[in-house]
């Protein structure tokens, strides 16, 4: 059912936990569908410097939540705006055709934390 | 590594004795049991057997009462669509429960796109179906009342004998889904007022592909499958021979060993429900803590997702089955669990642990035993757990 990849970050997740002091949360989902997620990032000069996760969910909704830190981390702010669903699919061998739609949701979690931190920031200014 | 099926509801192994019942029904005994020559006649006599073995499974007096299907879900189309159809001039409404089988269920909603009304009574909490509820949706144009002898997923034991007098009372054909329930708890259509009794194969330890309706003589029916007549003229088709001989001796072993294996199993069942509740706080058991079939394990795990428990139990070489949306092909969690109560999340969370005659004790310590790691690392995950639950 689903690829190696996605079972090796189901079992070894990466980056997962709260920051803290995070500059921007983004929660997307909801647990009433069967998956939701926060994602926490730390912003300096521009970059992500730290970038993890906490999720309710299946295993495809824990693998992509584990891949978009991966993804994200250390990349600019825009670079970060620019991965896709489909990317994060795509970096975990693909995903059943069920779980594309329902449960990929840590790109659209992502952009929810930079938005977020963005909004501080205009905020603060 | 270990390898444990808990997930038995989902499917079984073939019972040894059975698979030796089948094999010459492959290779040595081949006829048709139409054929009026020795080689049909040899497996008409193996089809009767088979017949009388399922009839006093269930305590049908006459075998020629009981038909052969491919399965449950055929037994069940063929009885609800079977009577509504031959019925309708006398009625147009069927009663139903919303706890049902999908086969059940969308049986009876293809009824209503065809004119029939339909009404899905509630359960409580427990799933067990309101009888007051059951009495008050009863009119004249009632035909069929259908429910379920025991609930697969959450193992409740529906009140049968109660339905089953109620529906004598008022000349209404009483259909009972027993696909969960036969073999593991005694069946009497007989003392039951069962018109139409649907069984499958697989359940009790025979081959998969095959099933059984019961139907009392005098039931109003007409076929779904139509073809050279087979089966007193409502399951065309060629008989599977070795299917058929095999679900007759799963039941004639089911039948012996129902007594001693039950017992066997309530031990089991109550011993894996109490060391989780024990060992695991925020879980819960779902369904009746009694009226329960003894090989039905269903707990519900606070702040976790189903499908996760699933795969992490796959990784420890344990299968389970679950509620969760993201374990059906729907996408919505279990009709059942949200039927008695539960919000989605706590649906989402439920898992279901079947036990199956291989189960032994240590299986059950096994699983009781590596489950609190599993549940505290997904709920170390998960936005929802509270902080102090993490300690």
């Amino acid at each position: 059912m689903y690829s190696q990849k996605v079972m090796e970050h189901f079992k070894n997740p990466r980056n997962m936990g709260e920051i803290p002091d995070a500059d921007g949360v983004g929660t997307v989902g909801n647990p009433i569908c069967g998956d939701m997620m926060q994602i926490f990032i730390k912003v300096k000069d521009n970059r992500l410097e730290d970038v993890k996760f906490k999720t309710f969910g299946c295993g495809a909704a824990i693998a992509t939540s584990s891949m978009i830190t991966e993804l994200a981390k250390g990349k600019t702010i825009d670079e970060a705006l620019k991965i896709t669903r489909a990317d994060v699919a795509d970096a975990l061998e693909g995903l059943p055709p069920i779980k594309m739609h329902c449960s990929n949701l840590a790109a659209d979690g992502l952009r929810a934390a930079i938005e977020d931190y963005l909004k501080k920031k205009e905020a603060s200014k | 590594m270990r390898r444990i099926c808990m997930d038995y509801q989902a499917g079984a192994p073939t019972d040894p004795r059975v698979l030796e019942a089948m094999m010459p029904y492959f290779t040595e005994t081949f006829g048709n049991p139409s054929s009026p020559h020795q080689f049909g006649q040899e497996t008409k006599t193996a089809v009767d057997h088979a017949r009388s073995q399922v009839a006093e499974l269930i305590g049908a007096k006459k075998a020629g009462d009981v038909i052969f299907t491919s399965g449950g879900t055929e037994s069940n189309n063929l009885a609800i669509r079977g009577v509504a159809h031959r019925n309708r001039e006398k009625g147009d409404h069927v009663i139903t429960t919303k706890i049902e089988h999908m086969s059940v269920i969308n049986t009876c909603k293809s009824l209503q796109k065809e004119g029939f009304k339909v009404t899905f009574i509630p359960v409580d909490k427990y799933g067990i179906i309101d009888l007051e509820r059951l009495k008050s949706e009863i009119n004249e144009r009632t035909i069929l009342v259908s429910v379920m002898y025991a609930n697969g997923e959450i193992g409740t034991i529906e009140l049968i004998r109660e339905i089953g007098s109620i529906c004598h009372d008022k000349k209404i054909y009483f259909h009972v889904d027993a696909v969960a329930a036969a073999g593991k708890i005694p069946i009497d259509v007989e003392r039951e007022n069962i018109n139409l009794l649907s069984i499958s194969s697989n359940d009790m330890y025979g081959p998969k592909g095959v099933g059984a309706l019961y139907i009392r003589e005098g039931t109003g029916i007409v076929p779904v499958v139509f073809g050279g007549g087979q089966e007193k003229g409502l399951r065309s088709g060629s008989e599977n021979i070795p299917g058929i001989v095999g679900m007759g001796k799963a039941a004639e072993i089911a039948k012996n060993e129902m007594f001693s294996e039950s017992r066997r199993m309530v031990e089991l069942r109550d011993r894996l429900i109490n060391n989780i509740i024990r060992d695991i706080p925020h879980s819960y058991l779902n369904g009746h803590p009694t009226e329960r079939l003894p090989n039905n394990v269903n707990i519900r795990f606070s702040y976790i997702e189903g499908e996760s428990l699933i795969l992490s139990l796959d990784m420890e070489g344990v299968a389970v089955s679950s509620g969760s949306a993201c374990t059906s092909k729907t996408l919505e969690p279990s009709h059942v669990l949200l039927a008695i109560g539960l919000a989605h999340e706590e649906a989402h969370g439920s898992l279901l642990f079947s036990l199956g005659r291989q189960t032994s004790k240590e299986d059950v310590d096994y699983v009781s035993g590596i489950l609190p790691n599993i549940v505290k690392r997904l709920r170390a995950m998960s936005p929802l757990t509270p902080k102090e639950e993490l300690g």
